[in-house]
């Protein structure tokens, strides 16, 4: 506990009112602990911005919510008319719910370009294994989040999207279908999971998004940030014990974060005065429809932020159960050459153990593991690269066309989830699965091979 | 507290006492969550919404179809045409499971374990719902080549959602996502043109 300080007798009224506070609450500790004496690198740039911008979003969902609450109905029987209700006739209604419903879209944006900058500059390697963790359970907290609030306008495509995403709970052998009506609260789909999905969705995934939220920020500024050129700051400190190339948050990153912010706000606005459905893509046209349990609409398919990982679903038929044996055997083949003794036992018992498996369960079930697998891996990404530099910008090229590579196949992924199945779309998909997960299995591997470049012992920045 | 030296040992008894205590404290916890969780399962109401429901199909001409909603599904009844009952014969090799062998006692009640999967040949009962995930077929009565439909194609229906096909019995065709035959619910007919679904002279 600290000192009870006294202000000096001529201190003025703020000083005094300040000394009384941080006597009974850390307010000024945190305030420079957090904010004038965070030092964070000063070669930041753009990709920087979207940390900040997330918080922005959520803020902008968490405000909107709250008014949208005051006037939805959570009942099968008038949801969707409260929605419409909400939209005709509540003033100004339309604009928080268009500011809701594009939030959301702009949350996955802004989430999506945030992870991919802590995947090209390594931000998630040690010491920031933590940050990169909170940060992936916030991504699937955010998930849950869009995925429950999109039931709630109990239209078409709210019904029939999350029929599809429920049953896929009853794939899990043995206790998918008590599972699914665990979920359900019903035997399909109905005003019990209309109920349930609007507790969570507006008070218990959103107190766990907010913990993981203050977890995320804490580790990172234990830590301190990473920046593009992966260079750890506090290595180079001066005599105060002040990282040399790093300025205070506030008011350096403040400032420019607004700009940021005006920058999103523009975009933001545009899509909220201009086109809140993006032709379609962040307001579906099935969900003007109210839900209809007996008729399903011609082409169902979530929203696009999901969209990705629904390919990698669809990709698993039973011919991709088959090329996954045939991978597992491979690599089984290449670990019994690398391994000894018992090790070989171990190996052949869990390779057969793993084709048993898969030719045991559905194809059906393999798809629900290939899909959330495709999320669980991102939070081991931290132990699965090997490579020396921690920035891609000391990287050998060829891992650049790498990174490349993965962002077409992830845009790919994402095109053909929205499209109608097909042929050729599932073998493109197959492959794109294949990629994705060979991206990430293979890099302890291939993170280590190439020519790194030389790291500095200082940031690149050059004053503007 | 402060009084006792860090380097004094441990008081055995306290420790056990302490261990005894948090368990008996978690298996409180643990009961606790019993009720919370019970919440979720279909309440008394969504259970009891399960009665039959009473279909009349007099109204119903050859080649068409009429949707009764039982526990919140859409049940078709379907009056096929001599030629959609010939054309079973003809898919009859494309099917997964021709003779209704899978999973019979929960897709196929014994009375209609046929050739037709019903029990007068003339119509079939089933649930609307592919097997699959969930989503409900749309009809494709009109035989010949037709998009995301093979050439030789008899009638039958296709789920919008992910392309698996079933025929003028609700049976799945070979190769398909969905693993089984459209579920034939329990029914029976109180007169000629009564159907009753959700019960059967069984039970």
């Amino acid at each position: 506990m600290a000192d009870f300080k006294t202000a000096p007798a001529d201190a003025s009224a703020g000083v005094k009112f300040m000394t009384w506070v941080d006597n009974r609450f850390p307010a000024t500790k945190l305030y420079k602990e957090h904010l004038s004496e965070y030092y964070a690198p000063k070669n930041f740039n753009a990709w920087y911005f979207f940390g900040s911008l997330a918080l922005l979003v959520l803020v902008i969902q968490i405000v909107t919510g709250i008014f949208l609450v005051m006037h939805y109905k959570p009942d099968a029987a008038v949801a969707f008319a409260s929605v419409e209700y909400i939209m005709r006739d509540v003033p100004w209604g339309w604009l928080i719910r268009y500011m809701h419903s594009t939030g959301a879209s702009a949350f996955f944006v802004v989430v999506y370009l945030h992870m991919y900058r802590g995947l090209i500059y390594g931000s998630y390697r040690k010491p920031r294994e933590l940050v990169w963790i909170f940060g992936c359970a916030i991504f699937l907290c955010l998930m849950a989040e869009a995925f429950m609030g999109y039931l709630l306008p109990w239209g078409q495509m709210s019904y029939w999207g999350a029929q599809v995403i429920v049953n896929l709970f009853a794939a899990v052998p043995f206790v998918g279908p008590d599972l699914a009506l665990l979920i359900r609260g019903d035997y399909v789909v109905g005003d019990a999971t209309l109920n349930r999905f609007f507790s969570f969705h507006v008070i218990a995934v959103p107190l766990v998004l907010l913990g993981l939220v203050v977890a995320h920020i804490i580790a990172l500024h234990e830590v301190g940030s990473n920046n593009p050129d992966g260079v750890e700051i506090k290595a180079k400190k001066n005599d105060k014990g002040i990282p040399l190339d790093g300025i205070p948050f506030h008011p350096y990153y403040t400032v420019h974060d607004i700009f940021g912010v005006g920058m999103f706000l523009m975009v933001f606005c545009a899509i909220i005065f201009f086109g809140p459905e993006l032709g379609g893509y962040f307001l579906e046209y099935n969900n003007f429809i109210p839900a209809d349990p007996l008729k399903t609409p011609p082409h169902i398919a979530p929203v696009w932020y999901f969209t990705p990982f629904y390919s990698m679903l669809r990709a698993t038929t039973d011919v991709m159960v088959n090329v996954l044996c045939v991978v597992i055997g491979l690599a089984g083949l290449i670990s019994l050459a690398a391994v000894k003794g018992k090790a070989r036992i171990a190996v052949a018992v869990g390779v057969l153990v793993a084709v048993a498996l898969l030719k045991t369960f559905d194809a059906k079930f393999w798809g629900v593991v290939v899909m959330g697998g495709a999320v669980i891996i991102l939070f081991f990404l931290p132990w699965l690269d090997n490579s020396p530099v921690k920035s891609i910008r000391y990287r050998p090229s060829w891992h650049k066309t790498l990174y490349g590579i993965f962002v077409v196949f992830f845009v790919v992924l994402g095109y053909l989830g929205i499209q109608p199945p097909s042929d050729i779309g599932t073998l493109v998909s197959q492959v794109g699965t294949l990629f994705y997960f060979g991206f990430f299995l293979l890099m302890p591997w291939w993170s280590t091979i190439g020519t790194f470049k030389p790291v500095p012992d200082r940031v690149n920045f050059a004053a503007h | 507290m402060s009084d006792i030296p860090s380097d004094s040992p441990v008081d055995q008894s306290r420790r056990t006492w302490v261990a005894i205590t948090a368990g008996a404290g978690a298996l409180g916890g643990a009961a606790v969550a019993v009720p919370f969780v019970s919440t979720f399962t279909p309440s008394e109401r969504a259970k009891a919404a399960g009665a039959a429901v009473e279909a009349d199909i007099s109204g119903l001409k050859p080649g068409e179809k009429m949707t009764v909603e039982w526990r919140g599904k859409p049940v078709w009844i379907v009056r096929r045409t001599k030629e959609q009952l010939e054309g079973l014969k003809k898919t009859d090799p494309q099917v997964a499971d021709p003779k209704s062998a899978r999973k019979p006692d929960e897709l196929t009640p014994a009375y209609a374990r046929n050739d037709y999967r019903s029990i007068k040949p003339e119509f079939l009962v089933a649930v609307g719902i592919c097997s699959h995930l969930g989503c409900s077929p749309s009809d494709k009565f009109a035989p010949g080549a037709q998009p995301s439909l093979p050439d030789d194609w008899q009638g039958g229906f296709l789920c919008p959602c992910h392309g698996s096909t079933f025929d003028m019995a609700g049976r799945v065709f070979k190769n398909k996502p969905a693993p089984d035959n459209l579920e034939v619910p329990p029914h029976m007919y109180l007169s000629d043109t009564r159907l009753l679904i959700g019960e059967d002279k069984k039970a």
